[in-house]
């Protein structure tokens, strides 16, 4: 209760204080920078914000171990570029499809909007693809299998992207993807714009998520976790319903990565490694609360808040053997935490919560008001 | 009525039966002569590709004979498995040379084996000197002592809590991350060398060249497996290892010290860990994050053999080798193995580049899930 009610709230503080003061007090007082300082961040935990949902679904509610979430990220992104971006034009930088020329017919301003929600959509089409192939040979298994077929799908795949330059740019990635609504707006106030556009995607999300995981389904899914022999006993078959969780999650994975690309508007595969694309994943899910939704949007915004506190204090005068270790001092931090809160605190920053369904919800909210938070159900 | 479904009911029982045994012998059938044909192929058309394969392979079997083994006792894929390698490379580095990363330059803090008298004097033909060796035999004992240390203070307390596999997993991988970027810290993203300078290479009857550090790996690596094996199958410890890791709850009533078994599993799979390392320092550069992609060669290696045998970990370790090597040279024989079934209709001009290395464990690791995923020597699924 403590931790709960004190110190998750005063480390999300903390981070959130010094993540606004560093920018604010670098560039000696400017409001504005800073504010776009903070949307560039918000926007960026908002999309790192549906990854940890993702593999909430995945880890916290199905209990299937991706260790190659890089792979599914790489899948959204790539694909949203091919079916945004316009048809090459040289053939120094080749690439298949281009699709967007295709998908802005000329109605309603499409070439705007229409084009994303296709490359969105089929980012999360591909990466639910490859996620379904994958649990074929590995779902039936213990669990650890397929942590190590993702790991070597993440590799595979990055391998394949270098290696084959004719299919997206090899090393060199892809460059000028367009931005949804690029053309409404100014380009000063656009990071606002997509902000708005990152958090509206981070909601439609989530409320998927809750809804899902509240639902008979997603109970089946929160029963297998804890113990597959039970749920297989009541007749529900346990590798169908992993594979679902595990498909599910690789979608949103896949939409996450698409709302990457667009706002990093460049994409190449030295991205994709396994420290960025996966482990920095994990450690946000861990760190926040695996099993609930709002730990996992707790951990995206308090690993991110260390990520960017790290960068800022790097830009101060400090000892240049500090100078060019701050990454790796950071890198340690994280994957300490990681095993630290595994020991002393797995639950995370905020807990699994016992009360799974909608309409149990809704039917103790009629009946009588609602119970202190964090008493036991 | 009743009696016909029942019997219908046995027939199919017994069909289900059937089929569960013929698919595990077509499975490890097919898979013992997918090996043998590689291993045929390789020796008669890539003699030069086969023998570095067999080298790589013979590292690989190091570090997979260590994870098998913890496997095997401890019931856990270990991912910091790859990292743990590097970090023994990287403490050989450290004793041989007594070099560390300052901010720009390497700082050198002033004891080291080179310092030694004819520390650094070349033994034959290979390319180091006896400094060399006392530094690899001293990473060995301190990542032993790391490993044991390691496991008092993370892994014991989750078996104290009755963690599930993945927590252990999960918690390796963190130890695996950190202990990169310690490595990081350290000694920087630039890669390091044991020795600096070219050995020239010998040659061997059948057209093989070869160079003596390479002859040294092998040896070293082989004589070790020897070593764990005789250890294994012959010693009081290796058959309480071998009894708690085929049936922890039995070997428990018997009377055998868990803590003990635990502890000399760490202590062998670390000195594994850590010279395997070394032996692959002396063939490529050491790089921090060469740890990680480690692990699918050495997993895939693990798997194949049947996770928690080390027999087979040695034999899927040479498999994992030899196909990384010789996948260079798949090319060809994929193009004329198509022209052939389609009766000289289709011949694509297939190119495999070495960059594809890793990919060609994914795709023996994804084989081996789909035809037997106990592996050559029935390990545990």
């Amino acid at each position: 209760m403590r931790f709960e009610r004190v110190i998750t709230p005063a480390a999300l503080f903390l981070v959130a204080f010094l993540v606004a003061l560093l920018p604010f007090e670098r560039s000696g007082g400017d409001l504005s920078g800073t504010l776009s300082f903070l949307t560039v961040f918000l926007t960026t935990v908002a999309i790192y914000g549906v990854f940890t949902l993702a593999l909430n679904v995945q880890w916290g509610y199905t209990g299937v171990f991706n260790f190659g979430i890089a792979a599914f990220f790489m899948v959204g992104a790539y694909t949203a570029a091919i079916f945004t971006k316009p048809p090459s034009d040289t053939e120094f930088v080749q690439y298949t499809g281009g699709f967007g020329s295709f998908f802005s017919p000329d109605f309603l301003d499409s070439e705007e909007w229409l084009r994303f929600l296709v490359g969105t959509a089929a980012a999360g089409a591909a990466s639910g693809l490859l996620a379904f192939l994958l649990s074929i040979p590995t779902l039936r298994l213990r669990e650890d299998y397929l942590a190590i077929t993702t790991i070597g799908i993440a590799e595979l795949l990055r391998r394949v992207v270098i290696e084959e330059r004719s299919l997206v740019n090899g090393t060199n990635g892809l460059v000028g993807i367009p931005q949804p609504l690029g053309g409404w707006f100014d380009p000063s106030i656009y990071k606002y714009v997509f902000l708005i556009v990152a958090v509206i995607v981070l909601v439609i999300v989530f409320v998927a998520v809750e809804r899902g995981i509240r639902s008979p389904w997603g109970r089946v899914l929160r029963a297998l976790k804890e113990d597959e022999e039970v749920a297989s006993a009541s007749g529900k078959s346990v590798f169908a319903f992993k594979m679902e969780g595990f498909v599910f999650g690789a979608v949103i994975m896949g939409i996450g990565g698409s709302i990457y690309g667009y706002q990093l508007r460049s994409i190449a595969p030295d991205v994709f490694d396994h420290f960025f694309g996966t482990f920095l994943i994990w450690a946000m899910l861990i760190i926040g609360g695996s099993g609930n939704n709002w730990g996992a949007l707790a951990g995206a915004f308090f690993v991110w808040g260390i990520w960017t506190i790290s960068l800022q204090l790097n830009g101060y005068d400090i000892p240049g053997a500090l100078q060019t270790r701050i990454f790796f001092i950071r890198d340690f931090l994280i994957g300490s935490m990681l095993v630290l809160i595994l020991l002393l605190r797995p639950q995370g920053m905020i807990p699994e919560e016992r009360r799974v369904s909608i309409w149990l919800d809704r039917r103790m909210r009629r009946s009588k008001p609602p119970p202190p938070s964090g008493a036991a159900p | 009525m009743a009696t016909l479904e029942a019997t219908y009911g046995t027939l199919r029982d017994r069909w289900h039966d059937y089929r569960e045994v013929a698919r595990n012998f077509i499975g490890t059938a097919a898979l013992w002569l997918l090996i043998g044909g590689l291993f045929l192929w390789a020796a008669i058309d890539e003699r030069q590709l086969f023998v570095i394969g067999i080298i790589v392979g013979s590292i690989l079997a190091l570090g997979a004979l260590g994870l098998t083994l913890i496997y095997g006792v401890l019931k856990f894929g270990n991912f910091a498995h790859g990292d743990t390698m590097m970090l023994g490379a990287y403490l050989a580095f450290f004793f041989l040379t007594g070099l560390v990363k300052e901010t720009r330059r390497d700082t050198n803090v002033g004891i080291s084996f080179n310092d030694l008298p004819g520390a650094t004097d070349r033994l034959g033909d290979l390319s180091f000197g006896y400094g060399f060796l006392l530094a690899m035999a001293l990473a060995a004992v301190v990542v032993a002592a790391f490993s044991v240390g390691l496991d008092r203070l993370v892994y014991r307390r989750l078996r104290q809590r009755k963690s599930g596999i993945v927590i252990f997993a999960a918690a390796s991988i963190g130890i695996a991350f950190a202990l990169r970027s310690v490595l990081l810290m350290v000694w920087g993203p630039e890669p390091r060398t044991y020795v600096s300078g070219i050995t020239p290479k010998n040659d061997y009857p059948l057209d093989i060249s070869l160079k003596t550090n390479e002859v040294f790996t092998f040896v070293v690596a082989l004589s070790l497996s020897v070593l764990v094996y005789l250890l294994l199958f012959r010693t009081k410890l290796g058959k309480a290892m071998r009894a708690y890791a085929d049936n922890a709850d039995l070997s428990l009533v018997s009377g055998i010290n868990t803590d003990r078994i635990i502890t000399w599993t760490w202590v062998i799979g670390g000195a594994l860990m850590a010279i395997a390392g070394v032996l692959l320092g002396l063939q490529a550069n050491l790089k921090p994050e060469l740890g990680f992609q480690l692990l699918l060669p050495l997993f895939a290696a693990a798997i194949l053999g049947g996770l928690g045998k080390p027999q087979g970990a040695f034999i899927g370790a040479l498999v994992v080798g030899v196909s990384q090597e010789t996948a260079v040279a798949f090319g060809p024989v994929l193009s004329n193995f198509f022209e052939l079934i389609t009766l000289g209709l289709w011949s694509p001009d297939i190119y495999i580049s070495a960059g594809y290395k890793p990919g060609i464990a994914f795709i023996i690791l994804i084989l081996i899930l789909l035809l037997r995923p106990r592996g050559l020597f029935g390990g545990i699924t």
